[in-house]
C-alpha cells in the first residue's frame, strides 16, 4: 500500500533542513495563495512563520467559517476496555503497567451509552486498549450493535484491523475510524513501542487506508504531539491526511493533533510544544487542507479549547472521561490520560453558544 | 406596471425565487430571522441534522409554518442511500420535496450525476417532488428531466466556494433546453452572482454558505432577496423588450412594403 512511498520522499533530515531554511518572503508568498501545495504547508509550519501567526490565524478562521460555518460538532468518547497487548512507553494503559484492568459487559456498555445519550450527544467514539484477545472482533461487533440505538454516528478507536474486519464493523453500524500513528519518526517509534503488534510501524501506517478501503464514512488520523519533533510530526500528519484525501476521495478525512499529557507511569522523554507553536500547527493544517475536519480533545485546557474553536477546530469531545465505563461507574477508574477540560456537555455547549457558534449534536444519519 | 411573477414548483406557488439552505448557521435563531428577512418560502434542511428526538434542539422547529421544507440527502454516497434518506425525511414529517445530493468526492463535493439520475427516477415514481443537485451539463439536465425531476439544480461553482457562476456557458445551455425550472445551486457567493444567475434566466437560486457564514446573515439575506428580484425583473424586461420588438407595429423592415 501507498502512504509510505510518499512519506519516503520527505526524510526527516530534509524536512528539518527545509523548515529551518524558509525565508520571510516564502512565508508571505504561501500566505497569499488561494490554493496551497506541499511546499506552502512546510513554509507555514516553519519557525519563520511564527512572525505571521496573526495573519495565519485570520486566514485559518476565514477558511474554517467558509467551509464549515460557525459550527462545532460534539462527540463523547467511551472507553469500554483498557486491556492492552502493546507496550507504548507514553501510555497509561500499556501492557505491564500495573493498573486495574477492566472490560465492560454489554450491559455496562449500554448503561454508559444511555448516560451519554441523556446529555443529547449523538456522536460517540468507542475506545479500547489494543487487545485482540480481550476485545475480540465479535465483542466489538456486539458493542456496536448495543450502542447503535442511542447514536447517529459511531466511531471506533481500537486495535488496527484488516480491511474485511472493518467492512464487518461498518455493516454493524460503525461510521468512523480513528487511528493514530502516534509518531511518524521511525526511530522514535521503534523506541517508544517496546512490544506487541503495534511495534510494526508500517502495519499501523497503512491502517487508515484499510479503513478507507472498507468504505468507512470517515477516517481520522494524527500524531501524538510531543513524541517526535513537533513541526515535522505535524507535517507528516498533514501529508498523511492529504494522501488519504487524494486516493480515497469518497472518504471524509479528518485530523487530530493531541498534545501529549502525562499519563500514569509514562516514561518517554517528550518534546515541549508551546501554545504559539501549537496554534501555528493547527492554522497551517487548516490553510493547507481546507475542508478537512480537525478534532480537539479534552487533553487541552478550557481556555485553549475555547480560543482554538474559532481558529480551525471543527469537532470537540464533550463531557469526556477516559476511564473504562466511567459514565456509569461508582468508583474512579484508572485513566488513559488526564483530562484538562472537565466541563460537562451543558457547560461546553453554553461556552460555544456564548462565542457565537452553534454546537452540533447530530450531523449524520445512520442508515444501517 | 410590475409583472405578475409567480414561481410554481411541485404543485405549490412561491412568491419569491430565493431558496435558502439551513446549514452552517451560527445558531438556529438565525435560521428563523433569515427566513423572515429574506422572505424565502422554500428552505432546504439536511436530514443528517434533523433530530426529532432532541430535547432542546430540533432544527425543524425554527422554520415558520408557512415555509415549505425540502429535505436534502447530504451524506448520501449513492442512489440507494439518497432514496432511503428521502423516505426517512418524508416519514419524519418533512413533506415530499426532496433535494437529491449524492456526493462521492469529499474535497470539492462534486455531485455524482449517475447516481443522482438513478435516485431521481426512483423517488419521482414514489411521488416525491425531486430537485436534484447536479453538474452543469445540459445532457445530464435532460436525463434528470426525463427521470422525473421537478426542477434541476446545476452548480454555479463548487459548494461553499463562493466563486460565483463559473459554469455560465453551460448554465445558459441548460436554461435554453430545459422544459422544467432551473435553479442555480452552489457557489453563489455574493448578491451580484445571484442577480447574474437570474438575468441568465434561472427560475430561482439556492443560497446557503454565503448567507450562513456572513458577518450579518440576516442583512445579507435581505440583500440576496433584492438581488434575486432585480435579476428576475431584468430577465423579464429583456424578454418583454424582445417580444415588443418582434411584434412592433412599425417593424424595422416595414419600409420594404411601403409604396414609393
Amino acid at each position: 500500500m501507498g502512504f509510505s512511498s510518499l512519506l519516503e520522499k520527505y526524510p526527516k533530515e530534509y524536512v528539518s533542513r527545509y523548515l529551518n531554511s524558509v525565508t520571510e518572503e516564502q512565508v508571505k508568498a504561501s500566505l497569499d495563495k488561494a490554493n496551497h501545495e506541499i511546499p506552502d504547508f512546510l513554509n507555514l509550519l516553519s519557525p519563520k512563520a511564527a512572525d505571521f501567526l496573526e495573519q495565519m490565524a485570520v486566514k485559518s478562521r476565514e477558511i474554517t467559517i467558509q467551509y464549515f460555518g460557525r459550527v462545532i460538532t460534539l462527540y463523547t468518547p467511551l472507553y469500554i476496555s483498557n486491556h492492552c497487548e502493546n507496550s507504548c512507553t507514553y501510555c497509561g494503559f500499556r501492557s505491564g503497567n500495573r493498573i486495574a484492568r477492566n472490560i465492560l459487559s454489554l450491559e455496562k456498555i449500554e448503561e454508559n451509552a444511555a448516560e451519554i445519550a441523556k446529555k443529547g450527544i449523538k456522536h460517540i467514539l468507542l475506545l479500547t486498549g489494543e487487545s485482540r484477545k480481550k476485545t475480540s472482533l465479535e465483542y466489538l461487533l456486539a458493542a456496536v450493535q448495543t450502542v447503535k440505538k442511542y447514536f447517529s454516528f459511531i466511531g471506533i478507536e481500537i486495535f488496527p484491523m484488516e480491511t474485511g474486519e472493518y467492512a464487518l464493523m461498518k455493516e454493524a453500524g460503525v461510521d468512523g475510524l480513528t487511528v493514530y500513528q502516534e509518531v511518524y519518526d521511525r526511530e522514535i517509534y521503534e523506541r517508544a513501542h517496546l512490544y506487541g503488534k503495534k511495534k510494526d510501524y508500517f502495519y499501523r501506517l497503512d491502517t487508515p487506508e484499510r479503513g478507507a478501503e472498507a468504505k468507512l464514512q470517515s477516517v481520522n488520523v494524527g500524531p501524538l504531539l510531543g513524541l517526535g519533533e513537533p513541526l515535522s510530526e505535524a507535517f507528516y500528519a498533514g501529508l498523511h491526511a492529504f494522501y488519504l484525501q487524494k486516493y480515497y476521495p469518497d472518504v471524509e478525512i479528518s485530523l487530530s493533533v493531541p498534545r501529549i499529557n502525562q499519563a500514569e507511569g509514562a516514561c518517554e522523554k517528550l518534546f515541549n510544544i508551546d501554545d504559539a507553536v501549537f496554534v501555528r500547527i493547527i492554522t497551517a493544517l487548516r490553510i493547507f487542507l481546507k475542508r478537512t475536519g480537525i478534532t480537539l480533545s479534552t487533553r487541552e485546557k478550557p481556555a485553549m479549547r475555547d480560543n482554538l474553536m474559532s481558529l480551525g477546530i471543527t469537532r470537540m469531545s464533550a463531557g469526556s472521561r477516559t476511564g473504562v465505563g466511567s459514565y456509569a461507574a461508582r468508583e474512579k477508574q484508572p485513566e488513559q490520560f488526564s483530562i484538562h477540560d472537565e466541563r460537562s456537555v451543558e457547560e461546553l455547549t453554553r461556552m460555544i453558544v456564548s462565542r457565537g457558534y452553534e454546537p452540533v449534536f447530530k450531523d449524520w444519519e445512520m442508515l444501517r | 406596471m410590475l409583472p405578475d411573477d409567480i414561481f410554481q414548483l411541485g404543485g405549490k406557488t412561491f412568491s419569491g425565487r430565493l431558496l435558502v439552505g439551513t446549514g452552517k448557521f451560527p445558531g438556529p435563531q438565525f435560521i428563523t430571522n433569515v427566513i423572515r428577512a429574506s422572505g424565502t418560502e422554500l428552505v432546504t434542511v439536511a436530514l443528517r441534522r434533523v433530530d426529532l428526538g432532541s430535547r432542546d434542539y430540533n432544527i425543524l422547529s425554527y422554520i415558520p409554518k408557512n415555509v415549505t421544507i425540502m429535505a436534502n440527502t447530504s451524506g448520501a454516497r449513492n442512489a440507494k442511500e439518497a432514496v432511503r434518506m428521502a423516505k426517512i425525511a418524508r416519514e419524519a414529517g418533512c413533506g415530499n420535496f426532496v433535494k437529491i445530493e449524492v456526493i462521492n468526492e469529499m474535497k470539492y463535493l462534486m455531485p455524482d450525476n449517475e447516481e443522482t439520475i438513478k435516485a431521481t427516477e426512483e423517488l419521482a415514481k414514489d411521488n416525491f417532488v425531486v430537485l436534484p443537485y447536479c453538474g452543469a451539463d445540459p445532457v445530464i439536465a435532460k436525463k434528470l428531466a426525463d427521470a422525473g425531476a421537478a426542477a434541476i439544480m446545476p452548480l454555479g461553482s463548487p459548494i461553499g466556494s463562493n466563486k460565483g457562476i463559473r459554469t455560465k456557458d453551460f448554465i445558459e445551455m441548460i436554461i435554453e433546453y430545459s422544459t422544467i425550472p432551473v435553479i442555480v445551486d452552489a457557489g453563489i457567493g455574493k448578491p451580484s452572482h445571484a442577480a447574474e444567475a437570474m438575468e441568465l434566466g434561472a427560475s430561482a437560486v439556492l443560497i446557503n454558505t454565503a448567507i450562513a457564514t456572513a458577518e450579518d446573515p440576516v442583512l445579507i439575506s435581505r440583500a440576496f432577496a433584492l438581488a434575486v428580484q432585480a435579476g428576475r425583473y431584468a430577465y423579464l424586461a429583456k424578454a418583454r423588450v424582445s417580444q415588443d420588438k418582434a411584434s412592433a407595429s412599425s417593424p424595422l423592415t416595414g419600409f420594404l412594403r411601403e409604396e414609393g
